[in-house]
């Protein structure tokens, strides 16, 4: 076996184990911290796949924002474990079998002579090939209006999330920004024009 | 040697342990959506494995859509956790009933 033999299978069996204890973990915290693993490992695989710069922004954007995400959400809500695992192991029988199906009916497709058994070809990179460069070049060419419709999801994702836990409290007086922008002077402070007052005599 | 066959069947493995994530936890949510990422990162794994073998990487660029579509899912996705257990104070799947579905 080479080094990029080695590397894969170790790769593989990390990412395996992290995602079956993602599913399995008893504590929601730690299957958090398992997804993290498993990010690392896949990023990890595609560098072996040179996409390196997806490789990287898996780990920063999954690992660096959403997983963290996942993290504040886990700590920030009160669950009761106990509850939630009722009937983890009834569904485990069904569950398996569906699963060893799935995963053998595929397998079994997959590792057929179409897919590629043979090695992948050896693509030798000028050692100043850049992934991002070209992928930017793809991007911002022939890829644009994908991306600028990516951007609106983004805006509409940031824009929902803020909308939905949003809380207006009742209980505290707050001051409508509309109406102290649209204040006039008028408003404020008003001359009032009256005779002078005659001195007493 | 490592061949195309290799990575299309760990993502398979992937995409399975899954879908049975969401089979054990289906009264947790949370867990929910992490199976969900899980399923999506074997999409993603086959799509850079793709990329690489056909040396197109029209690929690559799908999984920077989807990264950016899964992100924005989960970031929803969460914000509806936290209302849900703001108003009900659980989230059990079990209890969100109030549909009648």
């Amino acid at each position: 076996m080479d080094s990029k033999t080695v590397v894969f299978y170790v790769l593989a069996a990390l990412l395996i184990f992290a995602a079956v204890r993602v599913i399995t973990a008893r504590n929601p915290v730690h299957a958090v911290l398992y997804l993290v693993l498993a990010f690392f490992n896949a990023g990890g695989l595609w560098l072996t796949l040179q996409a390196e710069f997806l490789a990287i922004a898996l780990i920063m954007v999954y690992v660096g924002a959403v997983m963290v995400l996942f993290l504040f959400v886990v700590m920030m809500l009160d669950i009761d474990i106990k509850r939630l695992r009722q009937g983890f192991w009834n569904y485990m029988p069904l569950a398996a079998t569906l699963g060893l199906l799935l995963a053998g009916e595929m397998a079994l497709v997959l590792s057929s002579d179409y897919f590629g058994t043979v090695a992948f070809p050896d693509r030798a990179m000028p050692a100043d090939y850049s992934n991002t460069k070209d992928l930017g070049r793809l991007l911002f060419t022939d890829y644009v209006y994908p991306f600028e419709l990516a951007s609106i999801i983004l805006l509409v994702a940031i824009i929902a999330a803020v909308m939905l836990t949003l809380r207006r409290r009742k209980d505290v007086r707050h001051l409508d920004p509309v109406k102290q922008i649209a204040v006039k002077h008028t408003d404020r402070l008003r001359v009032v024009q009256m005779p002078a007052e005659k001195e007493s005599e | 040697m490592i061949s195309l066959s290799h990575y299309l069947v760990l993502s398979a493995l992937l995409f399975s342990i899954g879908v049975v994530g969401i089979f054990l936890n289906r009264k947790n949510l949370i867990v929910l959506l992490m199976a969900i990422e899980l399923m999506l990162l074997a999409v993603n794994m086959n799509f850079v494995a793709f990329s690489h073998y056909l040396d197109n990487l029209a690929g690559q660029l799908f999984v920077f859509f989807i990264l950016t579509v899964a992100a924005a899912e989960s970031g929803i996705g969460l914000a509806i956790l936290v209302v849900l257990f703001r108003n009900m104070s659980t989230i059990d799947v079990d209890d969100l009933d109030s549909l009648k579905g």
